[in-house]
C-alpha cells in the first residue's frame, strides 16, 4: 500500500478549514466528466468514462442461458469488475480482492435495484432460455472515485447495447430494453467536511464514504456506506441533495453522449 | 551535441557496436552489439551509450538526498518508503536523537516525512538511509507532491538553475528529493505556481532551453500580478 504522509493529510485538512480543496473545486463539485461510447467493436455495448484522471472501460456481452429457478421468466444480469495492476501501484494481479468485489457489487446494485434493465422482456422460453447480460468493468486509471466512474461507464454501455438476436437466430437485433438510468454519486467525509467526487488523496484520508444512486424522479435507488466512520443526519440529508443535483447534470450528459 | 531532438529508443533496439562505444546504463550487450534494455531517451554523448528511462521507480544511489515516508517503527529501527524497489532501513544509530530500545515510536511514526540521505546500497538494491548529516531532519508542515524520479535533474536544472529560478519568483521554500518527492512551503498562490510550473517542466522535459522558457513564463506571471 502507498503510505499517505501525515503532512499531506494536514495540508488537505487545512485547505478544507478554509473551504478549499486541493484541485480548486467546490465541496459539491464533480471533476470534468467525459463519456465515449462504442469503443469496443466486439462487445454488444461499450463505453469509456473519464472522471478527471480516473478512467474506466465497461463492456456488455450477451448470451442465451438458463434463468434462476426463482425467477423463471426474467433475464439475468452479472457484473464483474477488474482492477488491473496497470491502473494503480496499489492494485495487484490475482483473484479479485475486497475492493474489486465491493466495486462490482455497488455497480450491480445501482443497476439491479433501479430496474434499469427490463429483465422481464429478456425472456425467450420461460424457465428454459433467457438472455444473460454480462457487465464487465475494467479500471484503466485510478485517481479516486471508482464507484461513480464504473457505474456511469456501465450505464453508458447499456444505453448503447444491441441485443444480438440475429446471432442466436431469434429474429432481428434490437436495442436492450431500458428504463430511466440511476446516477450514482459518491461523497466522503474527512475532518468534519463532506466532499463530493473524492480525488485519490481525499479518498485515502477519508473517514467514511457514502454512494447514493438517484434517478430522474428524484428517488433514491441504492445506497452504499463504506469505511469505519459515521455521518450525522444533517450530513446525510445534504449529501442526498447534492447527489440529486449532480445526478441530474450527469444524466443529461449521459443521454447526450449516448445519442439519446 | 545534436540540438535537433532527443531520440527515444525501445527495448532491444540496436544502439551501436561494442568496438566504438562502452555500454552504459539501461543497455545490454549481445554478440558484441549494444542494445537498449528499456524504453527511454538515448544519450550518446560520452564514451558510454546510456538510455535514460522515460518512467520508473527511483534507483537509489549512495549519498543521494531523498524524502522518505515512515512506514513502520520497529524496536530499534524504522522502515521508510523512499519510492525505491525496497523499503529503506533507518537504524536508531543513524538518527540524531538518543532513542531507547523499543521507544522508536516516540520519535518517528507511520506517515511521518523525513529528509534523509542514502547511506548504503548493496548489490541487491537493499538500502539504508541516515539522518546523521547536515540538512537532514523530520519534515513538519508544508506539502509533498510526486514527480517522475528520472525528471528530477530537469527540475533542479544545471547547477540548480531551474530550482533557484522557482525560489526567486515564488518565494516558496522548496526541497527536491532525488527520489521524485518535492516538499513545498509558502503562500497558497506561490505553492500553486510552483506546482503548475513543475508539472510543465515535467511535461516538457524533453525540450531544449527549458530554463529560459520557464524564466520568461515566470517573469510574465510576475508582471501580471503587479
Amino acid at each position: 500500500m502507498t503510505i499517505i504522509p501525515s503532512i499531506k493529510r494536514d495540508f488537505l485538512v487545512k485547505l478544507a478549514e478554509d473551504g478549499k480543496r486541493a484541485d480548486g473545486r467546490k465541496f459539491d463539485e464533480f471533476r470534468n466528466i467525459e463519456i465515449e461510447v462504442n469503443v469496443i467493436s466486439k462487445a454488444e455495448g461499450s463505453a469509456k468514462v473519464k472522471i478527471g484522471n480516473t478512467q474506466v472501460l465497461a463492456g456488455i456481452k450477451m448470451d442465451i442461458g438458463e434463468p434462476y429457478p426463482d425467477t423463471p421468466d426474467s433475464g439475468v444480469m452479472i457484473t464483474a469488475a477488474e482492477l488491473i495492476p496497470l491502473a494503480s501501484p496499489d492494485f495487484e494481479s490475482g483473484p479479485p480482492r475486497e475492493n474489486a468485489i465491493e466495486l462490482a457489487r455497488v455497480v450491480d446494485r445501482g443497476i439491479r435495484e433501479s430496474e434499469v434493465i427490463e429483465v422481464d422482456k429478456l425472456c425467450v422460453v420461460p424457465s428454459e432460455k433467457v438472455w444473460l447480460v454480462f457487465i464487465d468493468i475494467h479500471v484503466l486509471d485510478y485517481d479516486g472515485n471508482l464507484f461513480d466512474a464504473a457505474s456511469l461507464a456501465a450505464l453508458a454501455a447499456l444505453l448503447t447495447t444491441k441485443v444480438p438476436a440475429e446471432r442466436f437466430e431469434l429474429g432481428e437485433d434490437y436495442p436492450l430494453p431500458l428504463k430511466e438510468p440511476p446516477i450514482s454519486c459518491t461523497s466522503v467525509k474527512y475532518n468534519g467536511v463532506v466532499v463530493m467526487d473524492p480525488s485519490l488523496d481525499e479518498e485515502a484520508i477519508a473517514e467514511v464514504r457514502l454512494t447514493i444512486a438517484t434517478d430522474k424522479n428524484g428517488d433514491i435507488r441504492a445506497m452504499q456506506k463504506g469505511l469505519n466512520g459515521s455521518f450525522n443526519l444533517d450530513e446525510i440529508k445534504k449529501i442526498i441533495k447534492t447527489s440529486l443535483d449532480n445526478g441530474r447534470k450527469i444524466q443529461e450528459l449521459l443521454y447526450k453522449s449516448a445519442g439519446k | 551535441m545534436n540540438q535537433e531532438k532527443r531520440e527515444i529508443v525501445i527495448p532491444s533496439q540496436l544502439l551501436g557496436e561494442i568496438k566504438n562505444k562502452k555500454a552504459g546504463k539501461g543497455t545490454f550487450v549481445e554478440n558484441g552489439k549494444i542494445y537498449s534494455e528499456i524504453l527511454g531517451i538515448l544519450n550518446n554523448n560520452s564514451e558510454y551509450v546510456n538510455v535514460i528511462p522515460l518512467k520508473g521507480r527511483y534507483d537509489p544511489i549512495e549519498k543521494d538526498f531523498v524524502i522518505g515516508i515512515v512506514d513502520i517503527a520497529m524496536a530499534s529501527s524504522w522502515l521508510v518508503d523512499i519510492n525505491a524497489a525496497y523499503p529503506a532501513l533507518l537504524h536508531v544509530n543513524e538518527v540524531p536523537w538518543d532513542v531507547e530500545f523499543g521507544e522508536t515510536e516516540k520519535y518517528l511514526n507511520h506517515g511521518d516525512s523525513i529528509m534523509a540521505k542514502v547511506l548504503q546500497v548493496d548489490q541487491e538494491k537493499k538500502l539504508q538511509i541516515t539522518l546523521n548529516d547536515r540538512n537532514l531532519f523530520k519534515i513538519k508542515g508544508g506539502q509533498i507532491f510526486n514527480v517522475e524520479p528520472h525528471k528530477v535533474p530537469r527540475i533542479i536544472g544545471k547547477k540548480g538553475s531551474m530550482i533557484s529560478l522557482l525560489k526567486k519568483y515564488t518565494n516558496c521554500r522548496i526541497i527536491v528529493g532525488q527520489n521524485g518527492r518535492i516538499w513545498l512551503d509558502g503562500s497558497d498562490d506561490g505553492v500553486k505556481k510552483v506546482i503548475d510550473t513543475i508539472k510543465m517542466i515535467e511535461n516538457n522535459a524533453l525540450s531544449f532551453g527549458l530554463t529560459n522558457k520557464i524564466e520568461n513564463l515566470l517573469k510574465k506571471d510576475a508582471k501580471d500580478v503587479h
